[in-house]
């Protein structure tokens, strides 16, 4: 059998390139270390030095200022130097292939790449070729994964919901181009949660949703019954064709998440969002900003988890 | 080889020895795991005004770069303010110094504290830096290639014991 890229010959973390393939037990275990980095980060010195000499390279071949933000905020609180490239307007537009660019950082003596890349598997294709040292961590790539939102998603939910053993979860939206679903939905099952629904459009649910272990609704009213937590996905105009949907105020009139319809779920659902939201398509304002939101300590609790993920993959020889 | 003490005698007698230190700017904090239960001994025994603290040093030892981090590092929590106060703190056993290096280091991450004391159940000879204990509750000879560890039972019960290094 292949070995997981992900782990070293000790089981251990070596990369984070997707959530599928994690044992349940390492999931539990970055959880566990994000919950006391957590501590950490509600201290006046929010700083350990664990990562002290180590750099952090920050590869953002497509845009994204919050996970790029939340990385670079978790890497500094590691104590580790940090360089932000902004891939796309240089070396690449320049004709420089992605491995010659990683090996050119690789010369400046990297530790941790931070990829996010538009092409599915761009990650693997590093963590395939970096120094046994070097350690690669999935800031998105394509429609694949973006493990850390996966993470920080289940850590958000173990929060406030404390055990997966009987939640029911209900995924929302445009769930065919989102890697934050397909991560979330590969930790949900690997803990042990018994029921995860995804709810959309048939245009916008991927012909396998099924495979995944998940039941698949086409109207809110059956998937958010009962439902403990709700995540609704981001409407991805820039990844739409423009044949998937009528409009967006039709896709807001049966799936954007209004008051009414998050009556359906349990009095004490709680709502998550990965960012960033289009009010008034996906989600309403008064649900954003109500008592059932929890999508800003969301993005509190991602910088834990980065911070658990950044040290678990580079310490050890 | 002599007996070893028994660590609820050990306990008993080291909060006797700390009471008339015991100041309102007193306040204890215990090591993960062992000096955690040596300090949750203590404090109830004194009846300090602060609540107790707990540290875990996971985040600031230094064999990072050969060991990795901890698998199970517990999330410290030290829910007083540590400026101005003289702080016990308490570990199982003393042996490099290495942990209550990082300890310190940590304490000072949360404020400027009055005084830092070392209180320890137990001391062995081993010491790697400048780090001694003000307060130890016995002080034991281990042989090469043993290790002295506290233990607690599932009834709660602590116990001091030699087992083989790995």
């Amino acid at each position: 059998m292949l070995r997981n890229p992900q782990l070293n010959a000790k089981g251990e973390l070596q990369h984070l390139l997707s959530v599928e393939g994690l044992p349940r037990e390492l999931l539990v275990q970055i959880l566990d270390t994000a919950e006391s980095f957590a501590g950490v980060t509600e201290r006046d010195i929010k700083k350990v030095p664990l990562l002290r000499g180590k750099s952090v390279f920050n590869l953002f071949f497509e845009g994204s200022t919050r996970t790029r933000t939340t990385f670079e905020i978790a890497a500094k609180r590691l104590s580790a130097d940090v360089i932000n490239l902004n891939v796309a307007v240089s070396s690449t537009s320049k004709g420089e292939s992605l491995l010659d660019t990683v090996a050119n950082l690789s010369a400046m003596q990297a530790d941790i790449f931070v990829v996010r890349h538009g092409s599915s598997g761009a990650p693997y294709l590093i963590a395939r070729h970096v120094k046994p040292h070097e350690h690669v961590i999935n800031a998105g790539d394509g429609r694949h994964a973006h493990p850390t939102q996966g993470l920080l998603d289940l850590f958000t939910i173990r929060h406030y919901k404390k055990d997966f053993s009987r939640l029911t979860v209900a995924v929302v939206g445009d769930v065919l181009h989102s890697r934050v679903a397909r991560s979330l939905i590969h930790g949900l099952t690997t803990l042990g949660a018994p029921e995860v629904r995804v709810i959309g459009p048939q245009t916008l649910i991927p012909a396998g949703a099924a495979a995944l272990g998940v039941r698949v609704c086409h109207s809110m009213k059956e998937g958010l019954k009962d439902a403990d937590v709700v995540v609704m996905l981001r409407l991805q105009n820039e990844r739409m064709s423009g044949t998937l949907l009528p409009s967006a105020q039709e896709f807001n009139k049966h799936y954007g998440l209004t008051a009414d319809k998050l009556a359906l779920a349990k009095a004490d659902a709680i709502v998550m969002h990965p960012g960033p939201m289009n009010r008034g398509v996906e989600i309403d304002s008064n649900v954003a900003d109500g008592p059932h939101s929890v999508i800003l300590p969301q993005v509190t609790f991602g910088i834990a988890v980065r911070m658990a993920v950044m040290s678990m993959v580079a310490g050890g020889g | 080889m002599a007996a070893l003490p028994d660590a609820e005698a050990l306990c008993a007698a080291l909060a006797a020895a700390l009471a008339p230190r015991i100041g309102p700017t007193s306040a204890m904090i215990g090591i993960h795991t062992g000096g955690a239960w040596v300090a949750e001994r203590l404090h109830a025994a004194l009846g300090m005004r602060e609540p107790l603290g707990f540290l875990d040093i996971a985040f600031y030892r230094d064999d990072y770069d050969r060991k990795g981090l901890a698998r199970d590092p517990k999330r410290s929590k030290i829910p007083f303010d540590v400026a101005g106060k003289d702080l016990l703190l308490v570990d199982d056993v003393l042996y490099t110094g290495r942990t209550v290096r990082a300890a310190i280091n940590e304490l000072f991450d949360y404020g400027r504290p009055a005084s830092i004391s070392l209180v320890v159940l137990a001391e062995r000879d081993g010491r790697q830096l400048p780090i001694c204990a003000q307060h130890a509750g016995a002080r034991i000879e281990v042989a090469a290639g043993m290790r002295l560890r506290l233990k607690r039972s599932e009834q709660g019960r602590l116990s001091l014991e030699l087992e083989r290094v790995a």
